[in-house]
């Protein structure tokens, strides 16, 4: 019994100190009793929505909610997919999603590079100028980026959508942050080695950069395709919308298919938790690879 | 392989001191070159600029006869070990020596050759397939020298390479070092602030302190012949004793210390300086010169031991050149160390007598610090 108490006494202790890093092969800790709630309340919704995508109409209508469905009607989703052109909402969104991932990496990469290592005239000041427009909302920029949009020929087109979104401020200051950590030696040692700036980035910098470009990747990728103002704003036919946009043609001014929307929500949502899966197993290789930095 | 000279070379960083001040040296084409000195000289900084990780703020350097001051690094065919490798950790061992190549566009049956070719020179060919993390310190060690080597450079420069490493592998790749300077014949630069390193690996020494060059010359040469008081005291371990004395007459005194001087002495105040190998235990009736010393702590080293412990006479700073603080005012008793032979048997409290070897006392302006001969 002693030892017991004492094992779990080291464990905790353990735990506070690399709260994340430590594989938990215990079956309890104290701090399930807080987070089981927590995930619980996270879940609901989701758990929500796909019970009422499998409901029918009626019951999907219904208050209090039907947590269980009498049957369940997969039809919805064959339903669903024929009522909208879900195909073309699918690959606007990944056109528009896909687009931004690799802008962002690249711009933001360049970007965030030369803020972090090049010595320019006021490039502090440029920087500090860049980051206060993070704190600029988007509604106050919505009509000079649309008037840019149009007069760029773009509007209702997925162009309109990517172009404005290629390359974000936070993106910038997320990559020069990871990247002024990097050990300059390694970068000096390129140099030398016969490297140019943009061979060292590539090369050097950002294959030892891999945790901080699959984070911005999960991040830019979830901003776009959960992107509905936007698209709201400069898409006007259904065949040019994204899936955000798309799914609220199942909400009308009368009636909304709940049951219908929520069916294409979950469908809308499958591509983004494949991507953080896959994203999230890079990440961790990534993680293992900076443990060997010397 | 080339010859690399520094011509009135000075560095200053924006609102910082000057880091180098007008810095000429000339290194022979295959000469192991040393640059030593305390932390803060400008050595590291000399050494960045050959490498052009620095730029020079006036002067020139040139590798081969070709001026490279304001080359960018890639063009000036010059390779560099770190003090912490700065091998590339995504990469395997083998992706490491033929990175430089690669950017170099060198055909790839030629990387190749050369990569397996200084691999099986270093010992690496088992390592080729692992990466940076998977090494010890003397393996990552190799990989640096093999990564420089391998690029066939003008001139190799090393940045305290081995203060890494645990006492004995240091030793191990110190004369691994030698062998492979020896094998390859290339220019060498290497800076270190290492006594034992500067003595036993270089052809030449140059010791530099505040961004100033000191003296240049053979590890024996400066450790012999010092031009100033820095010098005398920077290079030999432990530390040459420098006690103030006066100069009367061609006589000079330091403490009970009489000595007839070697060379010419203006009268007046002047450094003495004394080797602790210049001293010995005086027997009952020694001609020489000689100090009563008192034993305060004996360190035995086998062979020989090292005694500290104090004479009559004060203690001379080898800080700075200014006459204040060379005569700066200290205790009424000067703290010395002897290397004595092993053998002997002295204890802490001892007063024994100590005997200089004629012709070993070093004498010093008291006011420039420079050698009087």
């Amino acid at each position: 019994m002693e030892a017991g108490s004492m094992l779990r006494l080291d464990r905790a202790i353990d735990l506070d100190a690399v709260p994340e890093k430590r594989p938990r092969h215990w079956p309890f800790s104290p701090w399930h009793l807080f987070l089981i709630p927590l995930s619980a309340a996270m879940l609901l919704p989701l758990v929500w929505s796909v019970v009422t995508s499998l409901e029918t109409a009626a019951e999907a209508q219904r208050f209090p909610p039907v947590l269980v469905p009498k049957s369940l009607q997969f039809g919805n989703y064959v339903n669903a997919w024929q009522a909208l052109p879900f195909g073309h909402f699918f690959l606007n969104s990944f056109l528009y999603s896909a687009a931004t991932v690799a802008g962002n990496l690249l711009f933001c990469s360049l970007a965030a590079y030369a803020f972090a290592r090049l010595k320019f005239f006021g490039s502090n000041v440029l920087f500090v100028l860049l980051l206060v427009t993070l704190m600029v909302p988007f509604q106050v920029v919505i009509i000079p980026t649309f008037l840019i949009v149009r007069h760029l020929g773009l509007i209702d087109s997925v162009g309109g959508l990517i172009v404005p979104n290629l390359c974000g401020v936070f993106g910038i200051f997320l990559l020069r942050q990871f990247f002024m950590s990097l050990p300059v030696q390694l970068e000096e040692a390129a140099r030398i080695d016969g490297a140019s700036r943009l061979g060292i980035l590539f090369k050097i910098v950002l294959p030892l950069s891999a945790p901080v470009l699959a984070t911005l990747a999960i991040i830019q990728f979830m901003w776009s395709w959960n992107d509905f103002l936007w698209p709201l704003i400069i898409i006007t036919t259904p065949e040019h919308s994204p899936l955000q946009l798309g799914l609220s043609m199942f909400q009308g001014a009368h009636v909304t298919q709940w049951n219908l929307l929520m069916a294409g929500t979950v469908m809308s949502q499958i591509p983004m938790l494949a991507v953080f899966l896959i994203a999230q197993r890079w990440f961790i290789q990534s993680i293992a690879y900076t443990g060997i930095k010397q | 392989m080339a010859d690399v000279s520094f011509q009135d070379v000075t560095k200053v960083f924006p609102g910082d001191a000057t880091a180098i001040d007008r810095l000429t040296l000339d290194i022979p084409d295959g000469e192991f070159m040393i640059l030593v000195g305390p932390s803060g000289c400008g050595k590291t900084t000399a050494l960045r600029l050959v490498a052009g990780l620095e730029s020079a703020t006036s002067g020139a350097i040139t590798v081969g006869g070709r001026n490279i001051t304001h080359l960018s690094p890639k063009d000036r065919d010059i390779a560099m070990v770190f003090q912490n490798y700065a091998l590339y950790p995504h990469m395997t061992v083998y992706k490491n020596l033929a990175f430089g190549l690669r950017q170099r566009r060198v055909a790839k049956a030629e990387i190749d050759r050369r990569v397996r070719e200084i691999s099986t020179m270093l010992g690496l060919n088992e390592l080729l397939r692992r990466r940076p993390g998977q090494l010890s310190g003397g393996q990552r060690q190799r990989v640096a020298m093999g990564r420089a080597l391998v690029r066939e450079p003008k001139a190799f420069l090393l940045d305290e390479p081995l203060s890494n490493l645990d006492a004995k592998l240091r030793v191990q790749m110190r004369a691994e070092l030698k062998r492979l300077h020896q094998q390859f014949g290339v220019t060498t630069i290497y800076v270190t602030h290492d006594q034992v390193e500067a003595m036993t690996l270089g052809d030449r020494l140059a010791v530099m302190s505040a961004g100033k060059l000191q003296q240049v010359g053979t590890p024996q040469d400066v450790y012999e012949k010092p031009t100033n008081v820095f010098v005398a005291h920077f290079i030999g371990s432990p530390p040459m004793n420098l006690l103030k004395g006066t100069a009367a007459g061609g006589v000079v005194r330091a403490g009970d210390l009489e000595s007839s001087t070697p060379a010419p002495v203006p009268d007046g105040p002047c450094v003495v300086g004394l080797r602790p190998e210049s001293l010995s235990l005086a027997g009952p009736d020694d001609a020489r010169a000689g100090l009563a010393f008192e034993v305060e702590v004996v360190e035995p080293l086998g062979g020989e031991l090292l005694a500290h412990g104090s004479i009559g006479g004060q203690l001379a700073s080898p800080e700075a050149e200014e006459e204040e603080l060379l005569l700066a005012d200290t205790a009424a008793r000067a703290r010395i160390t002897a290397r004595l032979d092993g053998r002997l048997r002295l204890r802490a409290g001892d007063r024994v007598r100590l005997a200089v070897h004629p012709g070993e006392i070093y004498l010093f302006d008291a006011q420039t610090g420079a050698a009087i001969r």
